[in-house]
């Protein structure tokens, strides 16, 4: 049966989803069949690709939505938010009040999307 | 962010002699050494950090790229080069691949949005195979420079 879950985490790490986390991400998204994007600021890239994941530029703070749809989505949405939640295992990051809450109206987004796009 | 925001146009390299992940890191470093853009006294250092976190992971994340980076303290801004092996590097890729494409950045601590949005001009732009293609065939910084140049003029990042 098809799942499609959709859920939002909060970036919790002070340097943001910078290239370590962005593969554990991307890593963490190819162990599973569902399909895995991340929607931030009208942008939709595939979670199971470190260069697009990157391409979100998610400072800290930054509100994402994880959507996940497959056969295994329950079992791949929960092993993606509990990285959130985690802070990444980011050493120096402090996870109690940060990582991968829902959001609660903080104004933050994509880091990109303030810039004017040329 | 663009290319031209970080790259040090002195220090970028269309060969490199090293052909090791260390190698390949202190010769860029050394690169922005000899461009003025970080001091001798700091190099051993930065060489060091860069590799530290290498060992955290590699930065060579797939398409034949890597990313070594690290913070220092040393410079007020990101600063950045990029180099091109011909023969290819073995990096212990994320896919395997030996790397041809290198991007070092160095930021100050304080500045991790920097850091992320340069991030994101690379991910973003080599994307585009037909770019990453046209930086494995450069023959000369300058070639390397003008498609920087040219990505910078027509790409979507700001």
């Amino acid at each position: 049966m098809l799942e499609s879950l959709s859920r939002e985490v909060v970036v919790g790490l002070k340097q943001g989803l910078h290239a370590r986390p962005a593969d554990q991400l991307a890593r963490e998204a190819r162990k599973w069949h569902s399909r895995v994007e991340l929607v931030c600021k009208g942008q939709r890239v595939d979670g199971k690709s470190i260069l697009d994941v990157l391409t979100l530029a998610a400072e800290e703070g930054t509100r994402l939505v994880v959507e996940v749809t497959g056969p295994d989505a329950t079992d791949a949405m929960a092993a993606i938010v509990r990285l959130f939640e985690g802070n990444f295992n980011e050493q120096g990051e402090a996870s109690a009040d940060a990582g991968g809450r829902p959001a609660t109206g903080r104004d933050a987004n994509c880091a990109s999307s303030d810039t004017s796009r040329g | 962010m663009k290319f031209s925001d970080f790259v040090a146009v002195d220090a970028i390299r269309s060969y490199v002699d090293a052909s090791t992940k260390e190698g390949v890191i202190r010769e860029m470093a050394t690169a922005l050494v000899d461009a003025g853009r970080i001091s001798q006294a700091d190099l051993e250092g930065i060489v060091r950090a860069i590799m530290k976190r290498e060992d955290l992971g590699s930065t060579g994340i797939g398409r034949g790229v890597a990313v070594p980076h690290t913070k220092h303290p040393s410079v007020d801004r990101l600063v950045g080069t990029v180099a091109v092996s011909q023969e290819g590097i073995n990096f212990d890729s994320l896919d395997g691949d030996p790397v041809q494409l290198f991007f070092l950045l160095v930021s100050p601590p304080d500045r991790p949005g920097d850091h992320l949005r340069a991030l994101e001009n690379i991910s973003r732009q080599l994307r585009d195979e037909a770019f990453c293609k046209q930086l494995k065939a450069a023959k000369t910084p300058v070639d390397i420079q003008h498609l920087l140049e040219k990505a910078d003029d027509h790409g979507m990042v700001s």
